[in-house]
């Protein structure tokens, strides 16, 4: 799997639990939460999905690799590498 | 704005509707509501309930995107979001300048049937489909199915920071908001208040499976005949969603702004029956209907309109017959009788709020909505004054009294009279 590939698993995760926001414009290198109304609770979403949809484990002391999708790609894209995704 | 305290509460404040905002399954405003009661629109249709198939069942419409995110639909409740429906479109009726009231001067009381049980047997579907571990799991279970969710959506919505929360009693709840909400304002803890029932219970397999068991739930090849209280066919209840809240105020501070007045609440009574789990009580339900008269200083014939709960359980609906037979006799040549869930089914804690709005329209067009779906009536529910099948054009319309009853023998009564200053 490619970075950017992961960055639109990340993307379309949100999408799914932050329906009213605009996720055209969304900048890589920002933090999530600078540029979407999302809270602790909606990180927690992702965790939830990305544990369903594709089996990737976050623990909690790696939440702030959720940050932004440029540190989402680098730290879930080896774990979906090693689930060979 | 600041916190005044409005008008001085008393223990004798004439409490006043001045708002009604509801959903039910055959209308989405008061005025389709009380339009298809006229013309005889049923509400029941066909659903999809989890592990039993397609159910009979009163399914409501309304745009909760009109009052919410799409977030705050995802994250929330189906109690939530017709809470808040409810809620926001009370408000706009009650022609209120919302933005300028104190907020911490507002009280919501939401009476509830349950809560909660839509929101874990969805939770229990969801991890089936991960061999039941629970690390799948949503960390919004707990404020999804805490027992105040349904209010505590609506005061966030809102932004309502006065107290905010549930009445749990059964299908007597929706009458239980508004007594509540007029014993807060004559006590002074608030000056608005948001109050009312809803009901998200169709989504709850539970429910229909445990009326199931009971032999107290519906068939009928046409939904749309399905409830029908009353009538000797009658073989148990519709369940429903549906929801009402009303904005009431104390008379004083609904004059000074000039609102539009409804009704004035004139009377109520709650007890219980401390006899069975599901079975009602004539007795107690008869001492409620009297103690709600005596309150509200009525006498029987001075009731022009009784708004019944049967549920069109076959026992149920002759022992509601026998309560009112007691109090009313054959002396009330003015009281019409009617009954609300022939057209929309039973929409539990909604119910006493949703029955009561959709006869409100009766102080001004003194038209009395039917029974529907009687063919053959029950003669041990024949009472007289009994409105079937069509409407009927009476001459005074100047009292309602609305029952409510549910499980574990709760009574309510609530008396609404036309207002005259």
């Amino acid at each position: 799997m490619t970075k950017d590939a992961c960055k639109q698993i990340v993307l379309d995760i949100i999408a799914d639990i932050a329906p009213d926001e605009d996720l055209s414009s969304v900048k890589p290198d920002v933090r999530l939460r600078d540029q979407l109304q999302l809270d602790s609770m909606d990180f927690l979403d992702i965790v939830m999905e990305l544990r369903k949809r594709h089996g990737i484990e976050v623990p909690e002391a790696d939440y702030q690799q959720l940050a932004s999708l440029d540190s989402s790609a680098e730290y879930l894209t080896p774990k979906f590498n090693a689930l060979g995704k | 704005m600041a916190s005044d305290f409005g008008s001085m509460p008393s223990a004798t404040a004439r409490i006043v509707i001045t708002g009604v905002g509801l959903t039910a399954p055959n209308g989405d405003s008061l005025a389709e509501f009380r339009r298809h009661l006229l013309t005889g629109v049923s509400g029941v249709s066909r659903t999809e309930v989890h592990y039993m198939g397609t159910q009979l069942a009163g399914v409501c419409r309304f745009d909760a995107l009109r009052h919410q995110k799409k977030k705050e639909v995802r994250v929330g409740t189906r109690a939530g979001s017709i809470s808040i429906y409810c809620a926001r479109e009370a408000v706009a009726d009650s022609g209120v300048a919302w933005e300028a009231v104190a907020k911490d001067r507002v009280g919501i009381y939401i009476g509830i049937t349950e809560h909660g049980n839509v929101e874990t047997e969805n939770e229990i579907y969801n991890i089936s489909k991960f061999s039941y571990d629970t690390k799948f799991w949503s960390h919004y279970h707990n404020p999804r199915t805490v027992a105040n969710n349904p209010a505590g959506e609506a005061s966030l919505n809102l932004g309502v920071t006065g107290p905010a929360y549930t009445i749990g009693a059964a299908c007597a709840a929706g009458n239980m908001g508004l007594v509540h909400a007029a014993q807060m304002l004559r006590l002074g803890e608030v000056d608005f208040a948001l109050c009312g029932g809803v009901s998200e219970s169709i989504h709850t397999f539970g429910i229909f499976a445990g009326f199931k068991s009971q032999n107290a739930l519906a068939t009928h090849n046409d939904p749309t005949k399905a409830s029908r209280p009353f009538d000797l066919a009658r073989n148990g209840i519709v369940i429903s969603e549906g929801g009402c809240l009303y904005t009431l105020e104390r008379l004083d501070d609904a004059l000074r702004r000039g609102a539009k007045i409804y009704a004035e609440i004139a009377g109520w009574h709650v007890n219980s029956d401390a006899s069975d789990y599901v079975l009602p009580n004539p007795t107690r339900q008869a001492e409620c209907i009297r103690a709600a008269l005596t309150r509200a200083r009525l006498a029987p014939r001075d009731i022009h309109l009784v708004n019944t709960h049967a549920t069109a359980t076959p026992l149920g609906d002759i022992q509601e017959c026998e309560a009112i037979r007691a109090v009313f006799g054959d002396g009330c040549p003015d009281t019409s009788i009617n009954n609300t869930k022939s057209f929309i089914g039973h929409c539990m804690g909604a119910a006493g709020a949703l029955e009561l709005a959709g006869n409100l329209p009766s102080f001004d067009d003194l038209i009395v909505h039917p029974t529907i779906n009687v063919d053959n009536l029950d003669p041990q529910c024949a009472l007289p004054g009994l409105v079937l099948n069509a409407p009927r054009q009476v001459a005074k319309v100047d009292t309602i009294l609305n029952n409510s009853f549910g499980m574990l023998g709760i009574n309510s009564t609530l008396i609404v009279r036309r207002f005259v200053p």
